[in-house]
């Protein structure tokens, strides 16, 4: 566009790091200069000056209406007058924010003046006295200040400046401790009763009928003070039963089910959902995030999807009692996997 | 008119005899066209059980009997009804599942093809089969225990399928949890108590009556209630909510960004 990027203006200047083509495909110029209908007819200009005002004017309606709207509509304990609410001040608002912009620019466009102007481009550098200027400055800064001179003085700064930084590093190790070994273990032990989410009542055999699921907490986790949720997160189980001969069990895993009652991590081993939509007749477990599957029959293997692990398995017992309880701990960290997994 | 003379037979008092001709009038005179409500009505309260076991076992060897078997023994196609008690019965063919219109991943609903006396009989007769669960009281189905309990027990026990709000959602391979919106306490009730189709079972010790009762009050209120958060868009969460701002937010700007840019003629 500007005169000084043309081949011949090359040599005259730097270009400082920006690399300068020859130019090979020709300036074409500006567009011929186009007449627009508002500046032929008055007619036009009239009309495009009065839909600039009704824009203005709409946006001051709707300025009075959003504070009309926020008296009108009140936020009260009923849900519904939130929605009422916000809706309509936001309405009001956007027509007030709105109808200033778009008149704005439609006044720019059609009534101002639309000559093209080009303006030739700066050079980046600056002129040989300006340089100067600048040396001269920094050099007089130094003798002044006695930055050069001054060796004791100017070794302590660099030696506070870098000290400085350390603190903050400092306050990094507050995003830890680590972990430990907290993801290995859930609340689950041998002899805890698997009791109902949220409630925390235990879950007898006899109440678990075919095809049932419950979803399930340790029993004394509802009346944890501290840590509850992430108690809950590792500990979560879906307890289901299946008719015995539907199962295949290995022989490690024998005594880990309580005639057709199977207990599973509902934690997803691919980045941890609630593993937690079971279909009654294909015993399969789906997870809505990823649409992982797991085989219920089948020690939860995945079948479908992301994740790369089985689900774990609680080896669950009933006590004297017949209330279901844990065997022990999974013997497995649930969920997705980490780093020194 | 010839099942009633069989029936007939069968039946020793004489007292009984008349309650099914009543019953039997009443079945024929309206065939199967739904004016026989009116009909049934008269007769259905009056009618001792046997009068309406014996109806409802009729309708079910002309309806039932060709998938389920016989004897409600099942069959490669149809389960056994054994057992599934009258709650099972009441919401499968009450909310038209059943006879099913077609085979595939999943039954679907459709327009009930019975009344609800030949809905009653037919449940009356499964019933007979083996104990199950019984169709719910009404004092059961009335949405007014408490809702913010019901909306916990909802999250951690239905949510997953049917979406936190009921509007549903899709499990694998064609089958889905329907939505909840608009569908009757009663069907919500017997729906939980037997776990249709793959829907898991919630037994009374699993969801007490009473939590039963909460979660049918929440669904009603939810549904009875607006949205404070705006238009719902189907309560489908993200997907939905981001092929509208997608679509309708992003044209907008772009637009205006044409607009602006655009020479004025």
């Amino acid at each position: 566009m500007s005169k000084t990027n043309s081949p011949d203006a090359e040599h005259d200047y730097s270009g400082g790091l920006a690399v300068i083509a020859a130019d090979k495909i020709q300036d074409p110029g500006l567009e011929p200069h186009r007449v627009r209908m508002t500046d032929k007819s008055k007619k036009h200009e009239k009309a495009a000056s009065r839909q600039v005002t009704a824009m203005f004017v709409a946006s001051a309606i709707g300025s009075a209406f959003a504070i009309y709207a926020y008296f009108a509509f009140p936020l009260t304990d009923d849900l519904g007058s939130v929605r009422n609410n916000t809706v309509l001040l936001g309405l009001g608002i956007t027509l007030g924010l709105l109808g200033i912009g778009i008149g704005a620019v439609h006044w720019a466009k059609t009534l101002m003046p639309d000559n093209e102007v080009s303006e030739p481009r700066h050079q980046t550098r600056g002129s040989e006295e300006v340089r100067a200027r600048a040396i001269e400055i920094i050099k007089l800064a130094d003798s002044e200040s006695g930055f050069s001179r001054r060796k004791l003085i100017r070794r302590s700064l660099y030696g506070a400046l870098a000290l400085f930084p350390l603190p903050a590093i400092m306050l990094f190790g507050d995003l830890g401790p680590n972990p430990g070994d907290t993801l290995r273990h859930t609340m689950w032990k041998k002899g805890t009763r698997l009791a109902k989410d949220p409630t925390g009542t235990p879950i007898k055999a006899s109440d678990v009928t075919i095809g049932s699921v419950f979803h399930v907490i340790p029993e004394g986790l509802a009346d944890l003070e501290h840590h509850k949720l992430e108690e809950k997160a590792k500990a979560a189980v879906l307890l289901v039963r299946l008719d015995p001969a539907d199962i295949k069990e290995s022989e490690e895993r024998k005594t880990w089910s309580y005639d057709g009652i199977v207990a599973y991590s509902k934690i997803c081993t691919h980045v941890g959902c609630p593993v937690a939509l079971y279909e009654q007749h294909t015993h399969h477990l789906l997870c809505p995030c990823h649409q992982s599957t797991f085989d219920v029959t089948d020690a939860c293997k995945v079948v479908f999807g992301p994740a790369s692990r089985p689900l774990p398995q609680l080896p669950i017992t009933v006590d004297a009692e017949g209330y279901l309880i844990a065997q022990s701990d999974f013997t497995e960290p649930v969920g997705p996997s980490f780093w020194e997994r | 008119m010839a099942f009633m003379k069989k029936s007939n037979g069968s039946r020793r008092s004489p007292f009984a005899a008349v309650l099914v001709i009543a019953a039997g009038l009443a079945l024929t005179g309206g065939g199967y066209a739904a004016t026989t409500a009116a009909v049934a009505e008269t007769a259905a309260p009056a009618a001792a059980d046997a009068a309406q076991l014996d109806t409802g076992h009729k309708l079910f060897l002309a309806n039932c009997a060709s998938c389920h078997g016989k004897n409600a023994e099942g069959t490669n196609n149809a389960p056994s009804l054994i057992g599934v008690g009258a709650a099972s019965v009441e919401f499968q063919v009450d909310s038209g599942r059943m006879p099913a219109q077609a085979s595939g991943p999943q039954i679907q609903k459709k327009y009930p093809q019975f009344t609800a006396d030949q809905i009653d009989a037919m449940a009356a007769w499964v019933a007979t089969l083996a104990p199950g669960p019984a169709i719910p009281t009404d004092a059961q189905l009335e949405a007014n225990g408490n809702a913010t309990r019901g909306g916990e027990l909802f999250r951690i026990n239905c949510a997953m399928c049917h979406n936190a709000v009921g509007a549903g959602g899709a499990l694998t391979e064609g089958k889905y949890a329907p939505s909840l919106v608009g569908v009757p306490a009663d069907h919500i009730y017997e729906a939980m108590l037997t776990g249709p189709q793959n829907m898991p079972v919630f037994n009374d010790a699993n969801l007490t009556p009473a939590d039963k009762k909460d979660i049918i009050t929440y669904l009603k209120y939810v549904e009875s209630n607006p949205s404070a958060g705006g238009y719902e868009l189907g309560n489908l969460g993200p997907v939905a909510e981001g092929l509208f701002i997608w679509i309708f937010g992003l044209g907008l700007i772009v637009a205006i960004t044409i607009w602006l840019g655009a020479k004025s003629n």
